[in-house]
């Protein structure tokens, strides 16, 4: 297994910075904005986005997590059933401008899924995309980042590893090639 | 993210199945306790998944509650029930079963009288089966969802006394109950008069038994309260319904003396009165509507699990 890094944690924290203040360029005060993370790998992403958020504004901003599983389209199709994470949305985001928030953004199949699930919590005013990673040329629908880490080239065959600190122990971005 | 799926295809009886699979079975209720919460309370997973509600005996809320877990999973249903049916004209339950199968159904829900028709059905129809009560013999979504209950209210369930009180002779919750919770580490204590619990279990080593529902109480942490089946007695085995609440039913009276917080449960329909008295049934620990809640949250993860299982045709 061939290990390439992408992002360490000095360049993962200006980006963090940085994808912030864009936030803040179009969001005023987050009055009517609601963050979402994407459980599992997600919701560690969006809960940096949120304390990085939090110390430039110095207010509290509210996070949901949401879990897809139950709105996958691979369902059946795989050899063994996804287990879901915990959904926790602790907000009403009618009428609301909502940030979903995931780490690699790849087919689109999960954001796809994250659309579905999103709206059986009400009819969001807009929603926007915010992803650290994106894996050029393999999107299989339609679905774009609003707000981006950084693009990178890659194979079918090779993974995007995001590790944080909180959970793996450092702040690293990988390439795994086999 | 994890794969995980369930060790077996079909839920015929809880003896099937292994801890973890109990646990996975828990862990995706979780998860749709939260679905059920929601402003809107359906997920597509089923939406290509027809579902047989077959119910040879009567049934209300275990059909209700099947029926709402397949409809908040985007199932297509369809709903049978003996009377009124061919059944009463003497077609075998193998044939009523095929000519249903024959209209494209992907998994069977089946409430029999006889003990053993589930298992029967998994072995000669291509179906999914998950049996909701078979005679005395079994009913392992009850059980599930039993044993979730407690497992919400206290924590863990290793350890927790459990008293399963009243007619156990005639009842598949207690059988399933007793078998499931002893696997997920739980101390059983069975109560009731001696005509009411079966000679084998009676005489099953290790087995805590009393006749005395103080003594039960004095014991346990869930007291789990089970109905009288007056339907099913042919045969007279206690003397009449006051005497059995006057010595074996649960009131306010009998709680106090013992004087400790106790968890009440009963899987319903409720004789108040003969085996618990209104005060108890809506007083103070009790989570008998909890029970219900979480019976469909309890359904719709067995459903999900077993329904992955079963793959799209063109996609292996």
């Amino acid at each position: 297994m061939d290990k390439r890094l992408l992002l360490d944690a000095r360049t993962l924290q200006i980006m963090l910075d940085r994808l912030c203040h864009q936030l803040m360029e179009d969001h005023d005060d987050f009055s009517q904005t609601r963050l979402i993370g994407l459980q599992p790998r997600g919701s560690l992403f969006a809960r940096r986005i949120r304390q990085r958020l939090e110390h430039f504004t110095g207010k509290s901003i509210p996070l949901g997590l949401l879990d897809v599983t139950f709105y996958r389209d691979d369902f059946r199709r795989r050899d063994e059933p996804l287990v879901a994470s915990v959904t926790d949305m602790p907000f009403d985001v009618e009428k609301k401008k909502v940030i979903l928030i995931d780490d690699v953004l790849y087919t689109g199949r999960t954001l796809r899924a994250g659309f579905d699930a999103l709206l059986d919590f009400g009819r969001p005013e807009q929603v926007q995309l915010l992803c650290l990673i994106e894996r050029k040329f393999s999107r299989q629908f339609p679905i774009e980042p609003d707000y981006l880490g950084q693009a990178v080239n890659t194979l079918n065959t090779q993974k995007v590893v995001v590790s944080w600190a909180e959970s793996e122990g450092q702040d690293s971005v990988w390439l795994l090639s086999r | 993210m994890q794969n995980e799926s369930l060790s077996v295809r079909h839920l015929i009886s809880i003896r099937d199945l292994s801890t973890a699979d109990i646990e996975l079975i828990f862990r995706t209720a979780d998860q749709f306790k939260e679905v059920i919460n929601r402003p809107i309370k359906k997920v597509p997973s089923l939406r290509d998944i027809t579902v047989a509600n077959l119910f040879f005996e009567n049934s209300t809320r275990t059909k209700l509650s099947f029926e709402l877990a397949e409809k908040r999973l985007s199932a297509d249903i369809v709903n049978f029930s003996a009377s009124g049916s061919s059944v009463s004209k003497g077609e075998t339950l193998i044939d009523t079963v095929n000519n249903i199968l024959a209209m494209k159904v992907d998994m069977v829900v089946m409430r029999h009288s006889s003990p053993g028709a589930p298992v029967f059905l998994s072995r000669h129809c291509p179906a999914v089966i998950i049996n909701a009560g078979d005679g005395a013999h079994e009913h392992p979504t009850q059980a599930l969802l039993d044993a979730y209950s407690m497992k919400e209210k206290h924590g863990e369930l290793k350890g927790l006394k459990v008293a399963i009180i009243g007619d156990i002779l005639h009842s598949r919750v207690a059988m399933s109950n007793l078998i499931c919770l002893q696997k997920l580490g739980a101390e059983v204590m069975l109560c009731g008069p001696k005509t009411l619990i079966q000679r084998p279990l009676l005489q099953q080593p290790g087995l805590l038994i009393s006749h005395n529902t103080e003594e039960a109480l004095r014991w346990c942490d869930v007291a789990m309260v089970l109905r009288i089946q007056l339907e099913r007695q042919n045969t007279r085995l206690f003397p009449s319904q006051r005497e059995y609440a006057r010595v074996f039913g649960l009131n306010r009276a009998l709680l106090d003396k013992v004087g400790k917080p106790i968890t009440i449960m009963h899987p319903g329909p409720i004789n108040r009165g003969v085996e618990i008295t209104s005060d108890v049934a809506d007083g103070p620990g009790n989570i008998i509507l909890d029970q219900v809640e979480n019976g469909v949250a309890v359904r719709m993860a067995v459903l999900y699990l077993l329904a992955g299982q079963i793959r799209i045709p063109d996609s292996a």
